[in-house]
């Protein structure tokens, strides 16, 4: 439980050898570095912004051509889940370096490739759309652009209501005498639009346009010059030829697939430039001369400034400055696994204590009450230990968080077994309806005692849990106090709350009150309550006396203590926060036994084996999904409200080393 | 079946009922928040499932009364225990914390959640804090599961 102890780094060096320490610093991924203001020194930053963004997007270029050759790629990947990256030798990542231009031109060749297909797809979509239009006039057989012949007029238009073809003739031969030298044909009708083609003679034309006029006729626009079959199929020619084309490239495409891990490795290649360039841009230079400066770990400090003026003749100075310095935690094998946990609050600032190891013990103890199934419990530990064992050099992130919920799952099953929950009572269910077990007897006893029997008994426990976790945090906060040499500080802000709360708990134990809850009873022996009660008194009196202890005036200085020991109703809440650990339990448990029921509904027959293999291996994947994120988020609420609130305060900045950012490859050491 | 019966079993009905309709209201809410997210961001999908489900719990509290009660009665069982108008009387009164405070906390927290879906969008490394905000809410709901539950395991049937 510790911060690592950081040092300043100022690195200063001519500029010949700017290219190779930078080099050098972004391979061992051990300095975080410091964007200087630059305004002080008589040194110029380089703006490297264009660069920046040049190979940035060069690398966003390559992972979208990676994972558009992805989907043609027929060599299934081979897991599902891929947690880490690929090892490459130094030599192969040389090689692409080398021939960067030669894959950039490949990666361009499969986006113009891309882009082909693209507009073919525009182009097939722009005309289905065209056929979509044409296709209402299908049933005329002369040009659509049509207008006359020598003797006639044709009209070919849109009526805005539903017409037949005796209407039709109707309206546009109204107040015409016979002989009446005019055809009228419905060639579409639907949701009340209706399309027609009526051909007049020259002597009746006018009339005729003008009577259809009048009923709402409007003139087709021009859609082609050809009949609409024949221009229908010029279309439907033009998509065959487009699909071909898609097809084509498509066939092309999955010729680059070949080309993945190169592609990959020229992707985190331009990456590491990009941030190389950012980096550079931050850093002040004057014409011969440029400046560094960072953080470093203090053990590793000496050891990197000895290679820095060894090898590239660079004047290294080393300095504390705790106030600034950015924060890195080192625990335990053990407790590291819960860092994550801690950070996602926020990191501890210097000076103050890092609460990871204790958090960590207290985690992996009250995740299991809540979860509380050693069924559960196993599968969490043996999935999450596949897992570890199948990507050894996944992302540390997930590397913890699965190592936690490792200790978590271990942690359930203890208390599973503790409260006789295997799979809920999947033991006892299985025993009596497939076995032939009598009702009566328990197969599965829980070590301990199970909660729903006697759920007092466990809250009383749970608060128990609860006090005792809370008074680790106020200890956390001595510890602080100690750390400082604030003796004052140590006994009047948490000695006396530790006397107080002790003696009003021990004051509660007897009582008429808490023994009818509990169903307990506390004989103390007479100097015991006394005892008690000297305890809250001077507990009390301190708190009073010394809580506003910061001012002088003293009227002010006791209300302000007064006010102190109000906040025992916060530890009163806080304690009866701790009742979620039955709560949660409880409903493991529970839903855990429905689903149980569920299961064996059917009996001890073939057909009810079936049904309960099915119900089972369902319900109880849902049961673990849902109690395992009720778990997790109110471990994680007890430890940032309950256990946080008595003594910590987030605020550190994370150490972030300038490094490679590769996202798909590791390159090997030899 | 008397009278007594018939009320315990509305108490335990009304668990589940009451309880579901919030939580069914609270990750329905959740879920439109968390899909426009993902439709933007897809990566956030596992962050945001998370805060959608959170209001879910009432629903499950609830159907755990449900259940308890369900087996007091002997409803399960297949043998009813006799039971007096007095004691569903209990019963239903018992079953009524959850599903009183389910049905409203899963509203909040499920407003609560649509928030904390926001700070994802905007500042993903916060989820921590994020995932926090709802989880208070559900305090609540736990507290009156725990009366529910203590009380019904207390009524001597």
């Amino acid at each position: 439980m510790a911060i690592v102890e950081m040092r300043k780094l100022s690195i200063y060096s001519t500029k010949k050898h700017r290219k190779s320490i930078l080099e050098f610093l972004q391979d061992i991924e051990a300095m975080e570095i410091d964007a200087i203001d630059s305004g002080d020194i008589p040194f110029e930053k380089m703006d490297t912004a264009g660069e920046r963004i040049r190979f940035q997007k060069i690398a966003d270029e390559f992972d979208h051509v990676i994972e558009l050759l992805g989907q043609y790629d027929k060599e299934k990947r081979k897991a599902l889940i891929n947690l880490e990256n690929t090892l490459i030798s130094r030599d192969e990542y040389k090689e692409i370096e080398k021939n960067r231009r030669k894959y950039y031109s490949k990666a361009k060749d499969v986006l113009e490739l891309e882009k082909k297909i693209f507009e073919s797809k525009a182009t097939i979509t722009r005309k289905e759309n065209k056929i979509a239009t044409l296709s209402p006039w299908s049933k005329l057989d002369i040009p659509l652009n049509s207008e006359k012949t020598k003797c006639t007029r044709i009209f070919i238009g849109t009526f805005p209501e539903s017409l037949t073809e005796e209407q039709l003739y109707a309206i546009a031969t109204k107040g015409l005498e016979e002989p009446i030298p005019v055809t009228a044909e419905i060639l579409y009708n639907e949701n009340q639009i209706t399309n027609v083609c009526v051909i007049a003679t020259n002597r009746v034309a006018d009339q005729v346009e003008e009577n259809m006029r009048s009923c709402g006729y409007s003139k087709l626009p021009f859609l082609s010059h050809r009949v609409p079959i024949k221009a229908m199929e010029k279309r439907q020619n033009d998509i065959v030829i487009e699909k071909k084309a898609i097809a084509d490239a498509e066939e092309q495409l999955a010729t680059f697939v070949e080309y993945i891990p190169k592609f990959k490795i020229a992707a985190d290649y331009f990456r590491t430039r990009s941030e190389k360039y950012r980096v550079l841009g931050t850093i002040p230079q004057s014409d011969n001369v440029f400046f560094i400066q960072g953080w470093v770990e203090k053990e590793q400090a000496e050891g990197i400034a000895k290679t820095l003026e060894e090898k590239f003749d660079a004047v290294v100075e080393i300095e504390q400055d705790d106030e600034n310095a950015p924060i890195k935690l080192k625990n335990n094998h053990f407790s590291e696994s819960s860092e994550g946990v801690l950070e996602s609050y926020g990191l501890p600032t210097h000076g103050r204590v890092d609460p990871t190891f204790v958090m960590s013990i207290f985690y992996v103890f009250f995740f299991g009450m809540m979860l509380s199934d050693a069924g559960y419990g196993i599968i969490m530990s043996i999935a999450c230990a596949i897992v570890l064992k199948k990507f050894p050099r996944m992302a540390s992130g997930t590397n913890k968080m699965l190592r936690l919920f490792f200790w978590c799952g271990l942690s359930t099953a203890f208390w599973g077994f503790m409260f006789g929950g295997f799979f809920g009572d999947a033991i006892d269910v299985v025993a009596h309806t497939f076995f032939g077990v009598p009702e009566t007897t328990a197969v599965l006893k829980p070590l301990w005692f199970a909660p729903l029997d006697n759920p007092m008994r466990l809250l009383i426990w749970c608060m128990l849990f609860g006090i005792i976790h809370l008074y680790a945090g106020l200890g956390m906060k001595g510890y602080e106090y100690l750390k400082n040499k604030d003796i004052v500080g140590f006994i009047s802000d948490v000695i006396a709350w530790y006397l107080f709360l002790t003696g009003l708990i021990f004051m509660l134990l007897p009582t008429q009150i808490f023994a009818s809850i509990a169903q307990m009873t506390f004989n103390f022996p007479g100097w015991f309550n006394t005892l008690a009660k000297v305890m809250t008194i001077v507990g009390m009196v301190t708190i009073i006396l010394m809580s506003g202890r910061a001012n002088k005036n003293w009227g002010l200085r006791i209300a302000l203590g007064a006010y102190d020991i109000y906040g025992v109703t916060g530890w009163l809440s806080d304690v009866l926060s701790y009742s979620r650990l039955l709560a949660l339990g409880l409903a493991t448990g529970v839903i855990a036994s429905v689903i149980n029921s569920m299961a064996t509904m059917q009996g001890n027959t073939p057909l009810g084996v079936v049904i309960f293999i099915l119900v089972f291996v369902l319900g109880h994947t849902l049961n673990i999904a849902i109690n395992l994120l009720g778990a997790y988020v109110h471990t994680n609420r007890l430890q940032y409200v309950e256990f946080f609130g008595k003594f910590y305060d987030a605020g550190g900045e994370p150490f972030r080393p300038f490094k490679t950012n590769n996202k798909y490859i590791e390159i090997k050491e030899d | 079946m008397s009278f007594g019966f018939t009320l315990a079993l509305i108490g335990a009905a009304l668990a589940t009922i009451l309880a579901g309709i919030g939580s069914a209201w609270g990750v329905g809410k959740g879920g439109q928040a968390a899909a426009g997210v993902v439709s933007e961001d897809p990566a956030q999908f596992a962050k945001v499932l998370i805060l959608q489900l959170l209001p879910g719990t009432q629903g499950i509290y609830g159907l755990l009364v449900t259940f308890i009660t369900l087996s007091k009665i002997g409803l399960l069982g297949g043998s009813p225990a006799d039971i007096s108008t007095q004691q569903g009387w209990c019963i239903l009164a018992a079953c009524l914390p959850i599903a009183l405070v389910g049905l409203i906390s899963a509203y909040h927290q499920g407003k609560t959640s649509v928030a904390s879906i926001g700070i994802v969008a905007k500042k993903p490394d916060q989820f921590g804090k994020a995932m926090l905000f709802p989880a208070m809410v559900e305090t609540y709901a736990i507290l009156a599961l725990l009366v529910s539950i203590l009380a019904i395991s207390n009524i001597n049937v």
